[in-house]
């Protein structure tokens, strides 16, 4: 309940400006308070992106704002929030949420209330799969992609018999149905011979990475994160458990888990992630260095979102040439633009941006953890026939 | 269970790995030994619960990356770190027990957990301050870092340390309290507080030196996980559920206790993770349930003694003519308010009614009932899913769903009431707080039937309900009358014979009344009204989701109706009020919210026991 | 057949062995004063004549019929009532409330929802407080009363119950010399007038000689002699283990 809207920092950039129309507002919720690793280079990312298109002129001669609320790891707040934004603060959109379930709770709100609702970070497939329509927009590449782009990777590898360990929500639960499915496309002669359901955050790890190697499986994959990996990877480091035995790893190349890993970080493990020093296309280059000179910082996973995700919401409305609802998501439905990572497009389909990830290997450079052997992969490219997809999205 | 199977056969082909496994369980209740033992001492001699034991570990955690990274690598910066670390926590100890602690020895239990969470609060901002987001990897022990082959399986020599660290600080403390001056004080001060105070013993020393030791124990806690794990801001509010369980299982105040139960939790979870992977978070707090449901107090507690309800309650007095004017002045400003008030407001209040019901219900147990629910969110949330689940399975429209909410709560509260009847005092705040977070667990992790973190989406009102002022003249009238409801049963012989039942339950047996079963209705009608709560609440934010059963919302309640003031009927509904107009405020430019909403819970419990109708009250009185 | 027939009862708390082997009976209309030095044994034969606990052996009957280790309230329904050595009294009910409570839950009907507690019985409680004395508090706080007006009160709920058989632990503690004798006079005379039995203990010899039928007299656990004022008063066991040992109160 109190977990609110507190950072009541609504940014009034345009304020200093006169400007002769008001601006356009985009209503932000995220988790401030419960993930601060996460969310304050996503802040970072979306206030550098809302500078600079303002500085452009902003969109249809309107400056953009950002209201943000905090909404505390809590989806009812979240939902609360989300009718605060649009009856009091007359957003234009929603956009920004952490968590899946509070992505879907304001995704719902939206598709309710007919609000033009732009999710950044939530992973699960739902959002603009089961639970899509018409006024939902993701951008992240969901759990899904991520999947589909690691075990592309795994079926190449020689391994057969496969552990999984996952924390036990619907997060860890998808990502492993779905690389147990594309991996089995690929190669049906593998098979999953244990799997690790530690409660996110609580991982017993030397207990579990025991059950793991009884098993004796010739390859693993892993979706813990947070401070459950860290703990993972030491009990499995000690005990032997990663010795030639291949790791495939859901987003621990994000320099978000990457980092507090330090020298411990494991070698080799096979991993989706963002290779932020190393990517030099001009794109990327412009970005780092304008973040880099913004906040004296380097760029995480979560400032690209951010980032990404404002100027998506401006291109699409400078597209719809409105802030209407109904033709701000025509306009976001087919919508292209020129990301750091490269062009993407929210496809009409099914709403998910085909932003793609980084796949390569992890391995330690000065004491750090980094990135290297990565190649990025295109989020169009690991997205079931649209067949598939229309079947899995609520029809009309 | 076929894995289970195929799990037991693997385990019969190799003996030794059970060996393993079964070291691995006891390094982790070395670990959990040692921050459970603290919680113990600290509840045995002071019978403080203290909620922010889990925070001390935390900042042992993070004083320990920092001191180790000042004094440079190598055993002696390892170790010379976790030193500082523990020192460290000590004195965080001393100034939190002398600054609030030592002001609440005497109130209700209630509000030393609340004051002490208010502590949880403060920490967890002041720790996001001095460390930032980030988790902090620190090193690992010097000397420490490898594993030894034992029957073909590696163990890592740290957890063979730590398996020697638990028995090592349970003899050492046995000494202190046995074998010291220090201890025999102690003891004595436990066992009589008065004689000893009047034999010149300086006891608030003594008890400043316990909650010294007690953060101590949790600060090397901390220190020493830092090989395992990073410090992180998580830490606190993880460590001391199973904290809680431990020192529960074992019986409160008694070390050996808490040291057996540990070896028991650890175990069990050791080959709880082979057997049954995903019941990891229940399988603990079923241990809990099932140990405190066949001893009440643990395995080697002694029967509590009497809870502390504070000075006895003032007569409930009929409603006065100013009272009834006011309330249905209210109520008439209150159903002309989607004339004056647009969308947002509306949604607030629809908030503070549903809120202020929760509330009400909650206090049933707290007030009249003296009974202390610390998992009062179960009975919400389980409301909330009945409606969910009745419209996700069986497409039930909405007025069924409202119906099945406060049955589904109804049930819960009957069986967990049930099996809580034999508990008062701080066991029933535990064992609340277990069931609630078995709920919780259920419902975040069984991702089939609940749809899991995930929740239950779409579960928007019915048409004609639709509207912000339709919806919120449903929510006025259900939690309206609900709350006048429980205002009559506490004016009721029902309500009556809970405020004797708890002031004199032998007069009120010898009466001829059943205290238990009146109190096991209590759990049931609050159960059910909370239900009712909750069940609106999903169809006012269209969703229900694992967080309405968590223990965040749970304290939420406390606050509210301690806020109010829980001697006084109008208390919770005030409390919502305060509440959610508090959190408003709060939410309109305080980054650091959980220092302010901390603070504001320990100045409360230390200086507010009454609340604010209290407080009114006593003004409204004076002549 | 006597009202209540007590037979070889005992039981230890730990070591302590609290009541050994105690036997007695009380009939109805009768008025049995059971006395002993602190720690006899009177508050725990009490405890299990009305099965606030278990005896460890022995054997307790109403009426006949073995109510050993039933519960307080199963004998409640049998006509038992009893007062506390230490007086309880619903603290945050009133005065008026309490005896409200009481008779209400004579009748059974302690979870009725409705009406207000307060507007039940209430001519019927008034007149029990005017019996006990304390028809100017009915309406304060039960809290608030003195150790004596308290004592009259658990008198008044239990009165109000129609007991059959009345247990009284030192009913008349915290009151004045004419007080007692008024209060006994008063239980006396519902003890002839309804028939109830009687069973009280007392450290106020005076109280005891003038106003029971009959004395037990207990010590560490066992009886050491029972009978009328006059046995009692001239038993050479009690002379020495009770009246020897102390001073005979005198008033
Ligand atoms: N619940 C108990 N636990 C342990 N010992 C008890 C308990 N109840 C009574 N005792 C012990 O049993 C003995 C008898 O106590 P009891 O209260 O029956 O005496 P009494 O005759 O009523 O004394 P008094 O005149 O002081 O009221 C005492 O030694 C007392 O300490
Ligand atoms: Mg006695």
């Amino acid at each position: 309940m109190l977990r609110r809207a507190i950072l009541g920092f609504a940014m009034c950039l345009a304020a200093t400006v006169a400007v002769a129309q008001e601006p356009i507002r985009i209503g932000e919720i995220n988790s401030y308070s419960g993930m601060a690793a996460f969310t304050l280079p996503y802040r970072n990312g979306w206030t550098l992106a809302t500078e600079e298109v303002n500085k452009a002129g902003g969109v249809l001669g309107r400056k953009l704002e950002v209201v943000a609320r905090d909404d505390a790891a809590r989806p009812e707040d979240a939902v609360r929030l989300a009718a605060e934004l649009v009856t009091n603060e007359k957003v234009a959109l929603l956009a920004g949420t952490f968590f899946s379930h509070i992505g879907l709770a304001v995704s719902d709100y939206a598709r309710q209330h007919k609000v033009l609702f732009v999710a950044s970070e939530p992973l699960t497939d739902a959002l603009t799969w089961e639970k899509g329509h018409r006024y939902a927009f993701r951008l992240r590449p969901s759990t899904y992609m991520q999947a589909a782009m690691l075990a592309e990777e795994a079926a190449k590898l020689p391994a057969r018999r496969w552990a999984t360990v996952a924390p036990n929500y619907e997060y860890g639960q998808s990502a492993v149905a779905a690389f147990k499915k594309l991996l089995q496309e690929k190669r049906p002669d593998v098979s999953f011979v244990a799997e690790q359901w530690p409660a996110q955050g609580k991982i017993d790890a030397g207990a579990t990475v025991q059950a793991i190697a009884l098993a004796r499986p010739d390859a693993i994959f892993n979706v813990t994160f947070g401070a459950d990996l860290p703990r993972f990877v030491r009990e499995g480091t000690t005990r032997g458990l990663f010795r030639d035995r291949p790791v495939v790893s859901l987003l621990t190349g994000e320099p978000e888990y990457l980092d507090p890993m330090k020298d411990e970080t494991p070698e080799g493990w096979i991993v989706t992630g963002y290779p932020w020093e190393a990517i030099e296309t001009p794109e990327h280059r412009a970005f780092r260095d304008a973040y880099r000179a913004r906040f004296n910082d380097y760029p995480r996973q979560g400032s690209v979102v951010g980032y990404v995700m404002i100027k998506s919401i401006a291109a699409g409305i400078a597209r719809a040439g409105s802030t209407d609802t109904e033709k701000m998501v025509d306009a976001m439905g087919g919508l292209k633009l020129a990301t750091p990572f490269g062009p993407i497009e929210f496809r009409a389909i099914d709403h998910q941006a085909t932003l793609g990830a980084y796949v390569g290997r992890t391995a330690v450079r000065d004491g750090k953890g980094a990135m290297v052997d990565w190649r990025y992969a295109d989020g169009a490219r690991y997205l079931p026939d649209d067949a598939a997809v229309r079947a899995m999205r609520p029809q009309q | 269970m076929d894995s289970a199977l195929a799990t037991l056969r693997l385990m019969a082909a190799e003996p030794s790995f059970a060996l393993a496994q079964a070291l691995t369980g006891l390094a982790s209740a070395s670990s959990l030994f040692l921050v459970a033992a603290g919680l113990s001492i600290v509840f045995g001699v002071t019978r403080v619960v203290n909620f922010a034991h889990g925070s001390f570990f935390m900042v042992g955690a993070y004083l320990a990356v920092t001191a180790i990274g000042w004094l440079g690598g190598g055993a002696a910066g390892f170790w010379g770190g976790v030193v500082v670390a523990v020192l460290g926590v000590g004195l965080l100890g001393v100034l939190v027990e002398v600054a609030i602690l030592r002001r609440l020895y005497a109130a209700p239990e209630l509000f030393q957990l609340l004051a002490t969470f208010g502590v949880v609060l403060v920490i967890q901002d002041g720790a996001l301050f001095l460390w930032g987001p980030e988790d902090l990897l620190g090193p690992r022990a010097p000397g420490l870092r490898g594993a030894v082959e034992i029957f073909g399986q590696r163990i890592p020599t740290y957890d063979l340390f730590l398996i020697a660290v638990g028995p090592v600080v349970l003899v050492l403390l046995w000494l202190a309290f046995r074998r010291t001056r220090w201890g025999v004080l102690v003891r004595a001060a436990t066992a009589d507080r008065e004689m000893t105070a009047a034999l010149g013993v300086d006891e608030r020393r003594l008890f400043t030196g316990v909650f010294a030791l007690g953060a101590l124990l949790a600060g090397l806690g901390g220190a020493l996980q830092v090989p395992r794990e990073t410090a992180n801001l998580h830490m606190d509010l993880n460590v001391i559920a199973e904290a809680f369980v431990v020192v529960v299982v074992g019986g409160m105040g008694s070390v050996v206790g808490a040291y057996l139960a540990a070896l028991v939790i650890g175990v069990v979870h050791a080959f709880g993770i082979l057997l049954f992977p995903k019941l990891t978070l229940v399988l603990v707090f079923l241990i809990m349930a099932v140990v405190l449901v066949i001893r009440p107090a643990g395995l080697l507690g002694e029967r509590g003694a009497a809870s502390r309800q504070g000075a006895p309650e003032a007569p409930l007095r009929p409603a006065s003519a100013r009272l009834r004017w006011t309330a249905a002045a209210l109520f008439a400003a209150l159903l002309a308010l989607p004339a004056v008030a647009g969308g947002y407001v509306l949604v607030l209040a629809v908030d503070v009614a549903i809120l202020a019901l929760f509330a009400a219900s909650l206090h049933l147990l707290l007030g009249p009932g003296g009974m202390i629910s610390f998992g009062h969110a179960a009975y919400f949330g389980i409301g909330a899913y009945g409606a969910g689940l009745a419209w996700k399975w069986l497409a039930a429209p909405m007025v069924l769903g409202l119906a099945v909410a406060p049955l589904a709560a109804g049930i819960a509260g009957a069986a967990f009431g049930w099996l809580c009847a034999r508990a008062s005092g701080v066991y029933l705040a535990m064992l609340t707080l277990a069931y609630a977070q078995i709920a919780w667990s259920v419902a975040a992790q069984w991702l089939a039937v609940t749809g899991g973190d995930n929740g239950v989406l779409g579960l928007w009102p019915a048409p004609w309900a639709a509207s912000p002022a339709a919806y919120y003249y449903l929510s006025l009238v259900l939690c309206g009358g609900g709350i006048l409801a429980l205002r009559l049963l506490v004016h009721a012989p029902f309500g009556q014979f809970l405020r004797a039942g708890r002031d004199a339950p032998r007069r009120a047996e010898a009466l001829g009344v059943a205290v238990g079963a009146q109190q096991w209705l209590a759990f049931i009608v609050a159960g059910a009204f909370a239900g009712l709560a909750g069940g609106l609440f999903a169809y006012a934010k269209g969703s229900v989701f694992p967080t309405y059963l968590a223990i965040p919302r749970s304290v939420d309640g406390l606050v509210m109706v301690l806020l109010g003031g829980v001697q006084s009927l109008s208390g919770p509904v005030v409390g919502a009020l305060a509440y959610v107009g508090l959190a408003d405020e709060l939410a309109r430019g305080v980054a650091l919210w959980r220092l302010v909403l901390g603070a504001a819970i320990i100045v409360l419990a230390v200086a507010f026991r009454r609340g604010l109708a209290g407080a009114v009250g006593d003004a409204a009185a004076r002549p | 057949m006597t009202l209540l027939a007590v037979d070889g009862i005992a039981r230890s708390f730990g070591a302590t062995v609290a009541v050994d082997g105690v036997s007695f009976g009380v009939a109805a209309g009768e008025r049995v004063a059971m006395i002993g030095p602190n720690g006899a044994g009177k508050t725990t034969c009490f405890n299990l004549i009305n099965g606030q606990i278990a005896p460890d052996r022995g054997r307790v009957a109403i009426d006949g019929r073995d109510t050993t280790g039933r519960s307080p309230r199963a004998l409640q329904r049998l006509g038992v009532g009893r007062t506390f050595q230490i007086s309880q009294v619903f603290a945050s009910l009133t005065v008026r409330e309490n005896v409200q409570a009481a008779l209400v839950a004579g009748q059974g009907r302690a979870l009725s929802p409705w009406p207000p507690l307060r507007r039940r019985e209430a001519a019927a409680a008034d007149r029990l407080l005017d019996q006990v004395g304390l028809a100017g508090e009915a309406e304060r706080g039960a809290a608030a009363l003195a150790y004596g007006d308290a004592k009259r009160l658990e008198l008044a709920m239990v009165l109000g119950q129609g007991p059959r058989l009345l247990l009284m632990d030192e009913p008349t503690a915290g009151m004045g010399i004419d007080e007692r004798h008024a209060l006994m006079e008063l239980v006396s005379g519902v003890v002839r007038g309804r028939g109830v039995g009687l069973l009280f203990t007392e450290h106020d010899m005076d109280v005891v000689f003038g106003h029971a039928d009959r004395i037990v007299v207990l010590h560490r656990g066992r009886v050491i002699a029972a009978g009328t004022p006059a046995a009692v008063r001239a038993d050479p066991a009690v002379r020495e283990v009770y009246l020897g040992a102390e001073a005979p109160p005198c008033a």
